[in-house]
C-alpha cells in the first residue's frame, strides 16, 4: 500500500540490513561554534570574576587600617588632611540624595512614556517614539553634567527661582539624571510590556475593563519581572553615574541634609580622586578600591532584593 | 452555481466606493429571511472594513434572546469579524471599521455616545484559544466584577456561583489560590466561559471555543452552552458541522466570494434558518455542498 520506503531501510522491516543511529558524519562547525560560546561564556566570569579581585585585594589593604565600623558610619569624610578621618556616610548621603532625586523623576516618567508607548500609542507613532527614546540614551553623560550646571543649576536655580543655593546641588545633578535615566527605563519595561500576549488585553476588554485597568491590573502584574529589571538597572545606573555628578553635584565631602546643598558622591570621589596622584600602594590609593568596592555591594544588594521581589510577585504568562 | 449568474452590484458608502458584483441568489435571498421573535441583536447591512480591505458585505441578521445562534462557514469567510463587531472587540484593532447597523436591545451599540466598554460588559466573549490571566483561578473569576465595580456583597459567593455554573467548581474548590495556568486546556476554557459569567452579561460571544480541545473537553463544553441556554444568548462560531447541529437553535451559513473587480474575497451571509432546516434542507445549493462536505 504504501510506496514509502525508509532510506537505508529499517531493523524494524524483515529483511532489511540494520542501521545504526549514530552520526557517522563529524559535525566540525557545530563542535567548533559550540567551543566559541562556551570560551565566552567563560570569558565573562573569568573578567568580572578579575575585577572583583582587583577590588578586593586593596580594600582588604585598606581595612587593615581603617576599621570597617569606622568606614561604614563614620561622618567625616577627610582622606587626605593631615587628621586624615575614613568616615564613608557623607559620601553616601549624597548618593541618595542624587540617586532618590533621579529615580522619583525616573521611575514615574519612564514607566508613564513604556504604558504610552505599549498601551496607547498608534504602532505608527511608536514607531516613531521608540528611536527617538534610544536617541536619548545615547546623549553622552557629560553633555546631561554640563547641562545640569550650566543650565539648571545656575540659570534656572539661581538666575529665574533665585534659589539660596551654591554653584552645585544634589537637586540640579538628581534631576539630570533622572532624565538621563528616563529612556532606560521605558524602553526596558516597554519590550516587557509589550510582550504580554495581546490575547490577554482582548480578555480584559472582553470583561469590560477600560484601558488603563487593562493595563495596571493586567499588562503590568504580568510583565513585572522586566519592569522590575528596568528599575534596577535604572537604580544601578543612578548610583553608579559619575559624569554628571563629578560636574553638578559639587565636591565637598559633607553630610547632604537638602536637595540645595552641594554633595560630593560615592562616584564623585572616586573619579576625582583617581585622577589625583596617589601613589600605588598607599592609604589613599587603597582608599579609591574601598569605596569602590561599597559602590559593588549597594548594586549587588539592589539586584538581590528585586530577583526576591521578582519570585514573590510576578505572574507568568 | 446552480441558478442563472446575473450579477448585482454592491456600493458600499466609504470614499472607497469599491464596487462589488455578486451573483443575485443573496439579495434576493436576504429579504427572505425568516424572522426572528424575540431578537437581542440585530444586524443591518453590516460591512466590516480592515483598512480598504472589505471582509464582511451586507450582513443582514438577528439573534434570538436566550437562543444559541451558530455561524458556520469556510475560513477566511469573515466569522470572526462579524462576531467582533456584535460587542465592538473590533475597535481594539487597527484600521478595522464598522458600517450599518448593529443594534442591542434596540439600541445602537456604535452610536457615538453609546461606551464600548458598557457594550462589553452587556456581551461578553470566550475566545479560540484558552487565555485566562496569569493570576490565581479566585482572580481569574474576581477580575470581571472587580474592574466593572460590581457591588458583590460577597466575592466569594459570587466566584463560587461562576465557577458552579460554568461546571468548573467540584475540580477546582481545593485550588482557588494556585494559578489558572494550572489547569488543563478545557477547564482554562471553562474557566473564562465563569470569568464571562461573572460580570453577569446578557450575551455570550463565542468564536470557535472547542477548537484547541480533545472530544470529552468539547462535549462538556457543549453541555455547558446548552445549560447556559436557560439564561444567556449564545453565538458561537464553529468549524465543527456536529458541533452546530448539536447545539444551536439557529444557524447562518457564510461564505466568501471573490469580487470581479477587485478579486477580494469577502464575506457573505448565504442562509440563515433553524438549524434543523439547514441542516436537513438547506435552500441554497452552496449551503448543501457545504454541510455535506462537497465544499470546493
Ligand atoms: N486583524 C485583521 N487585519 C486585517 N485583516 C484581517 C484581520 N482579521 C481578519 N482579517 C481578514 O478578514 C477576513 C475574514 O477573517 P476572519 O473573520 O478571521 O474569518 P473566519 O473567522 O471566518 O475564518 C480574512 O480575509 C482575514 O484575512
Ligand atoms: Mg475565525
Amino acid at each position: 500500500m504504501s510506496t514509502l520506503t525508509p532510506v537505508g531501510g529499517s531493523a524494524l522491516l524483515p529483511g532489511r540490513p540494520a542501521v545504526s543511529l549514530r552520526s557517522n558524519r563529524p559535525r566540525h562547525g557545530e563542535t567548533f561554534v559550540r567551543f566559541l560560546l562556551r570560551v565566552a561564556a567563560i570569558l565573562t566570569i573569568v573578567i568580572t570574576g578579575g575585577i572583583l579581585i582587583a577590588l578586593l585585594v586593596p580594600s582588604i589593604e585598606f581595612f587593615r587600617t581603617v576599621s570597617v565600623f569606622d568606614f561604614l558610619f563614620g561622618d567625616r569624610w577627610a582622606p587626605r588632611f593631615a587628621d586624615a578621618s575614613f568616615g564613608v556616610l557623607p559620601l553616601v548621603t549624597a548618593t541618595a540624595w542624587t540617586s532618590g532625586i533621579a529615580l522619583l523623576v525616573a521611575i514615574p516618567l519612564g514607566l508613564g512614556a513604556a504604558v504610552f508607548l505599549s498601551e496607547y500609542a498608534k504602532p505608527g507613532l511608536r514607531k516613531v517614539l521608540k528611536p527617538v527614546l534610544e536617541i536619548l540614551a545615547g546623549i553622552p553623560t557629560v553633555v546631561f553634567g554640563l547641562f545640569a550646571l550650566q543650565f539648571v543649576q545656575a540659570t534656572v536655580f539661581r538666575g529665574l527661582f533665585d534659589l539660596d543655593t551654591g554653584a552645585f546641588s544634589v537637586l540640579a545633578a538628581g534631576l539630570v539624571m533622572g532624565v538621563m535615566i528616563v529612556p532606560t527605563i521605558a524602553s526596558i519595561s516597554e519590550d516587557a510590556m509589550s510582550a504580554v500576549p495581546l490575547s490577554m488585553r482582548q480578555g480584559s476588554a472582553a470583561l469590560g475593563a477600560n484601558r488603563m485597568q487593562t493595563t495596571v491590573r493586567v499588562v503590568f502584574p504580568a510583565a513585572l519581572s522586566g519592569i522590575i529589571a528596568a528599575i534596577v538597572l535604572g537604580v544601578s545606573r543612578a548610583v553608579g553615574e559619575t559624569m554628571i555628578v563629578a560636574i553638578a553635584a559639587g565636591g565637598q565631602a559633607r553630610i547632604v541634609t537638602g536637595p540645595l546643598e552641594q554633595g560630593q558622591t560615592m562616584t564623585g570621589f572616586i573619579a576625582n580622586a583617581a585622577l589625583g596622584d596617589s601613589r600605588v600602594g598607599s592609604l589613599e590609593y587603597d582608599t579609591l578600591f574601598a569605596v569602590g568596592l561599597l559602590l559593588f555591594l549597594v548594586t549587588l544588594l539592589f539586584n538581590f532584593i528585586s530577583i526576591r521581589f521578582v519570585r514573590r510577585f510576578r505572574e507568568i504568562y | 452555481m446552480p441558478t442563472k449568474t446575473r450579477a448585482a452590484s454592491y456600493t458600499t458608502g466609504s470614499d472607497q466606493k469599491p464596487t462589488i458584483h455578486f451573483p443575485a441568489e443573496h439579495a434576493e435571498r436576504s429579504a427572505a429571511l425568516p424572522t426572528v421573535p424575540n431578537a437581542i441583536i440585530e444586524c443591518k447591512d453590516v460591512n466590516v472594513y480592515y483598512n480598504a480591505f472589505r471582509a464582511v458585505t451586507g450582513v443582514d441578521l438577528s439573534f434570538g434572546s436566550k437562543e444559541i445562534t451558530a455561524l458556520i462557514g469556510p475560513s477566511g469567510c469573515g466569522k470572526s469579524t462579524l462576531l467582533r463587531s456584535l460587542n465592538r472587540m473590533n475597535d481594539l484593532i487597527d484600521g478595522a471599521r464598522v458600517e450599518g447597523s448593529v443594534t442591542f436591545q434596540g439600541e445602537d451599540i456604535y452610536h457615538k455616545e453609546v461606551d464600548a466598554i458598557e457594550v462589553r460588559r452587556r456581551i461578553g466573549m470566550v475566545f479560540q484559544k484558552p487565555n485566562p490571566f496569569p493570576k490565581s483561578i479566585y482572580d481569574n473569576i474576581a477580575y470581571g466584577p472587580r474592574v466593572i465595580g460590581l457591588k458583590a456583597s460577597n466575592m466569594d459567593d459570587l466566584v463560587e456561583e461562576a465557577l458552579t455554573r460554568a461546571a468548573l467548581w467540584p475540580e477546582v474548590k481545593d485550588k482557588l489560590k494556585q494559578s489558572a495556568f494550572g489547569l488543563s486546556g478545557g477547564q482554562q476554557q471553562r474557566l473564562c466561559i465563569a470569568r464571562t459569567i461573572a460580570v453577569k452579561p446578557d450575551v455570550i460571544l463565542m468564536d470557535e471555543p472547542c477548537s484547541s480541545l480533545d472530544p470529552i473537553a468539547t462535549s462538556r463544553i457543549e453541555d455547558l452552552m446548552y445549560e447556559l441556554r436557560e439564561d444567556y444568548t449564545i453565538i458561537i462560531v464553529t468549524h465543527n458541522m456536529q458541533q452546530a447541529a448539536r447545539v444551536a437553535d439557529r444557524t447562518a451559513f457564510f461564505t466568501a466570494l471573490a469580487s470581479e473587480e477587485t478579486g477580494d474575497r469577502t464575506g457573505l451571509l448565504v442562509e440563515y434558518d433553524l438549524t434543523k432546516k439547514i441542516f436537513e434542507s438547506p435552500a441554497d445549493q452552496r449551503t448543501e455542498d457545504y454541510i455535506s462536505g462537497r465544499f470546493g
